[in-house]
């Protein structure tokens, strides 16, 4: 069964990222909302972290927490993709369970 | 599943513990998280990994924080039947710590194999 | 779908409050139900009737209290939490219960997904 993880602080102050994609099994979804959105972005040192973890697993980020940091949602890392509210809550529909990674 | 509840269905729980005790409160309401759910015959799991594995360490003294110490309630687990404990192998190495160093009975399991485990759950609680 | 939503801190320290309204808004337009809020640790201060933030930002605890208005959304505040914290029947705002930590592995069993933002 596909588990939804949410991650919502930045990898640059907690290890919760690092946790959830060690834990993430192949076909999961990852959604990076709040400070954890800085992870998506282009140029960051957890860039080709992110890349490598979109191979196998649906990544996406809230278009809202970026907007309200000043991040531009066309510079997210490729295979990334950029959602809102409402698709946020269809990752939670679409997968088993979710685990919020606090 | 969930639509059998009223038969009696019964979900895998897992409450994960990824938090040390003390410095917040997170691990010492996730246990009273834990014992509450005992009373609803659901399927309990308590996984501790990252600092959550500070939580079970032997030998905690809280006496000159003036905390209560409430690590003998993991002892006290099984006598409410949740008996499915968890601690991750990688998280102990990285505290330098070994199963020896813990005050109860756990199941010591790769990340791997927790990851998988992860994926078996209905619900899960992570502080 | 139906849904249970944790909230783990308090109203202004932490995003998590405004972020899991957000998300209740949106599952809600989306024709989900919300079955139940729960508030446990400190998020059990989002139900103080007590709170007055400025007024040219959100009102975190009319956000919940209109929430539950117009969609019969449970509010429901964990008693032991609130306790500790000061949150009794007295000091909640409209729209808000204090109930048990059962309610909360209750609602695990009854929604189809259980979803918790916090710290």
């Amino acid at each position: 069964m596909s588990i939804l993880h949410t991650v919502n602080k930045s990898p640059f102050e907690r290890a919760n990222l690092s946790s959830c994609l060690g834990h993430a099994n192949a076909g999961d979804a990852i959604m990076l909302y709040e400070d954890a959105v800085i992870a998506a972005m282009n140029g960051t040192a957890f860039a080709a972290r992110i890349a490598d973890a979109a191979k196998g697993c649906k990544i996406c980020v809230l278009g809202a927490d970026l907007k309200a940091r000043g991040l531009d949602p066309a510079n997210v890392v490729a295979g990334v993709s950029v959602i809102d509210y409402a698709g946020f809550v269809d990752l939670a529909a679409d997968n088993a369970s979710v685990n919020a990674w606090l | 599943m969930e639509d059998d509840f009223d038969g009696g269905t019964v979900k895998k729980f897992m409450f994960v513990n990824r938090k040390a005790p003390y410095g917040t409160i997170y691990a010492l309401e996730v246990l009273e998280m834990v014992l509450i759910s005992a009373a609803f015959d659901q399927d309990v799991h308590l996984a501790f990994l990252d600092d959550g594995v500070l939580q079970i360490k032997k030998g905690q003294d809280t006496k000159d924080l003036g905390h209560k110490n409430f690590s003998p309630t993991y002892r006290a687990l099984e006598g409410y039947d949740i008996e499915k404990l968890f601690v991750e192998q990688e998280s102990l190495e990285e505290r330098g710590l070994t199963a020896a160093d813990l005050m109860v009975d756990v199941e010591v399991i790769s990340r791997a194999d927790m990851a998988k485990l992860m994926g078996e759950m209905d619900v899960i609680l992570t502080a | 779908m139906k849904f249970g939503i944790l909230v783990n801190e308090g109203p202004y320290n932490h995003q998590a409050s405004d972020s899991a309204y957000q998300f209740a808004k949106a599952a809600i337009e989306k024709g989900h139900e919300v079955y139940r809020v729960f508030f446990y640790y400190d998020g059990v201060l989002n139900a103080t009737r007590f709170s007055e933030p400025p007024t040219d930002d959100r009102n975190v605890v009319k956000n919940w209290q209109k929430l539950a208005e117009d969609h019969k959304v449970d509010l429901v505040v964990c008693v032991a939490a609130g306790l500790r914290r000061g949150i009794v029947e007295s000091s909640l705002a409209p729209g808000f219960r204090i109930s048990g930590l059962g309610q909360l592995i209750e609602a695990g069993i009854q929604a189809d997904r259980l979803i918790a933002f916090g710290d």
